[in-house]
């Protein structure tokens, strides 16, 4: 691809800034922005509270009085995050983590599947089969702590989302949308077609890791039994 | 009401907010005026407060809100074994926080104290303290609350003769809030944005510690585009297809798929977490020169009350 460049650095209220690479959703830019982030947090620098990598750029969040900004965080990141760049940015596969996810597609906790199926024209064993054959990258983590946007869905799972959100969605569902797939880390609202969930926690506080996913990951699913659900389940 | 702290930083980029106190401005002049290092964990008490018994001797001080209480606030007050703390509803503004000697000794998770009540983790088992619960005190707190109130030099009875200003705590409404131009600002027309600033806004009542609805009239985007999710900021002010504009608070989402207009000075969202809802607030444009000098002058005001406290404690 073309060097990267930052298409502008704005500010993010005054404790933070956004760092843009692209308005659309680019997958070349936007695993190159997840790399960036590896790179700007790599460096442990003192002002920087949090790098935040989403779909087509980064958040820097900082400490605004800090003396090593002498008082011009944007200029200050601007020439931080060209440094970055001139340093080189991690090769794709050195980062690559691949994280699988047991999913039980029964009906019990797949209220939407034979929706989605219909929808598809295809019946829902194919749709299932399809979900868990893809490959899928997290493209940003947000929403709610460890909600991964996946990107990879087969464009024939391609749905929008309900018309009316669900007040609650049950803990460790897996759901789809138009051309991504997520898990709901805890009962929350939401508005996406649930096809499956998971006995993984998605986010646990009290693990080391508590986010099951980072940004970037390589993510596939593996279909369970309601059995091997039972068996795996943490809740 | 929650047990916070100064919140867990560090963690935005698995989608987890800092989080922690509303009003950290008030949270550390609570913890300070008991003795406390400033991100003790204390009790967030939102307009409505509880009434507290103490099992042993503890230095408290209720700083922020002004509630209608039976210990004078803004000050310590040397509690009693056995003794309660009647705390009834805020008369201006909306947070008060309740810091006891030695601090609130809930678990830390993820390095802090405070409650996250989307994730139910933090605080007192992830969620809002109820009638009829304990809440663990340090081992030593009664030890520490005698020490630390007998160092106290202006004392009255069980109090001092003096107190500390509320300073994020608003004289009137509406109350001026400085926001710095947004991401999409410039999709709204100008005219949408003389409405932005013109507007006196409500804050409506499905307001929480994650955001703020303002009530006014609906803002709507010139541009129709859908805009590509991004990060969002303590303070960002999102405005959905629904034109009702959101500020977000402390347990914010970290990133959001809405245009955001603006995003409120930092050193202001301590003073909007003190409009309870039906408050009323309007936005004065900044840029971050002036945001700049809006912290300092928080910060002046901050380490000027604390050095105050710390005199009464001769240090």
């Amino acid at each position: 691809m073309a060097r990267l460049a930052p298409l502008g650095i704005v500010p993010l209220g005054d404790c933070a800034i956004y760092i843009e690479f692209s308005k659309t959703l680019d997958l070349e830019v936007n695993s190159a922005v997840q790399r960036l982030a590896t790179v700007v947090h790599g460096r442990a620098l003192p002002w920087v509270r949090d790098v935040v990598p989403a779909l087509g750029g980064l958040a820097l969040h900082y400490d605004p009085d800090h003396e090593a900004l002498a008082g011009n965080a944007v200029l200050t990141a601007a020439n931080l995050i060209e440094d970055c760049l001139k340093q080189g940015l991690p090769k794709p596969g050195d980062l690559l983590r691949t994280v699988e996810v047991p999913v039980c597609y029964e009906p019990e906790f797949a209220p939407d599947l034979a929706e989605v199926a219909q929808a598809a024209a295809i019946d829902p064993q194919e749709a299932i089969r399809l979900h868990a054959a893809a490959d899928y990258r997290v493209l940003m983590i947000g929403f709610a702590p460890g909600h991964a946007y996946m990107g990879g869905l087969d464009p024939k799972l391609a749905v929008p989302r309900r018309a009316t959100p669900r007040a609650v969605v049950p803990e460790g569902s897996v759901a789809i949308a138009n051309d991504q797939t997520v898990i709901y880390p805890y009962a929350i609202s939401g508005g996406w077609n649930i096809i499956g969930r998971t006995p993984l926690a998605v986010f646990d506080a009290e693990r080391q890791e508590p986010s099951l996913f980072a940004a970037g990951d390589r993510v596939r699913f593996k279909p369970i039994t309601r059995a091997d659900y039972v068996k795996m389940s943490t809740r | 009401m929650t047990v916070q702290d100064l919140g867990r930083h560090g963690l935005q980029h698995v989608g987890l907010c800092p989080g922690g106190a509303m009003d950290p401005v008030m949270l550390r002049l609570a913890n300070a005026l008991v003795g406390n290092e400033q991100g003790a964990a204390a009790l967030e008490v939102t307009v409505l407060g509880p009434d507290l018994h103490f099992e042993r001797e503890t230095l408290v001080a209720l700083v922020g809100a002004e509630f209608e209480a039976d210990i004078p606030v803004n000050r310590p007050v040397l509690v009693a074994a056995g003794g309660h703390v009647s705390v009834s509803r805020a008369v201006r503004g909306a947070r008060g926080y309740l810091a006891v000697a030695g601090g609130i000794a809930v678990e830390s998770v993820l390095g802090s104290r405070s409650t996250y009540l989307p994730g139910r983790f933090g605080g007192l088992e992830g969620r809002v303290v109820k009638r009829g619960d304990v809440l663990p005190l340090a081992p030593e707190s009664a030890t520490l609350s005698q020490e630390r109130f007998q160092a106290l030099k202006h004392k009255r009875g069980a109090s001092v003769r003096w107190s500390v200003p509320p300073l994020t705590v608003p004289d009137r409404e509406p109350i001026v809030v400085h926001a710095i131009e947004g991401e999409h600002f410039a999709d709204f027309d100008a005219s949408m944005q003389r409405v932005f600033f013109d507007t006196v806004w409500k804050i409506a009542p499905d307001s929480n510690r994650m955001g703020y609805r303002l009530a006014g009239p609906p803002l709507t985007r010139a541009k129709k585009d859908e805009i590509l999710s991004g990060p969002t900021c303590l303070g960002s002010v999102q405005v959905p297809a629904n034109g009702v504009p959101i500020a977000l608070m402390a347990d914010h989402q970290t990133t959001g798929g809405y245009p955001r207009i603006a995003e409120i000075a930092s050193a202001d969202v301590p003073r909007l977490a003190q409009i309870a809802p039906g408050g009323t607030l309007h936005f004065a444009r900044c840029g971050l020169d002036m945001a700049a000098e809006l912290r300092k002058d928080a910060k002046t005001r901050l380490d000027t009350a604390l050095r105050g406290i710390a005199w009464e404690y001769g240090k």
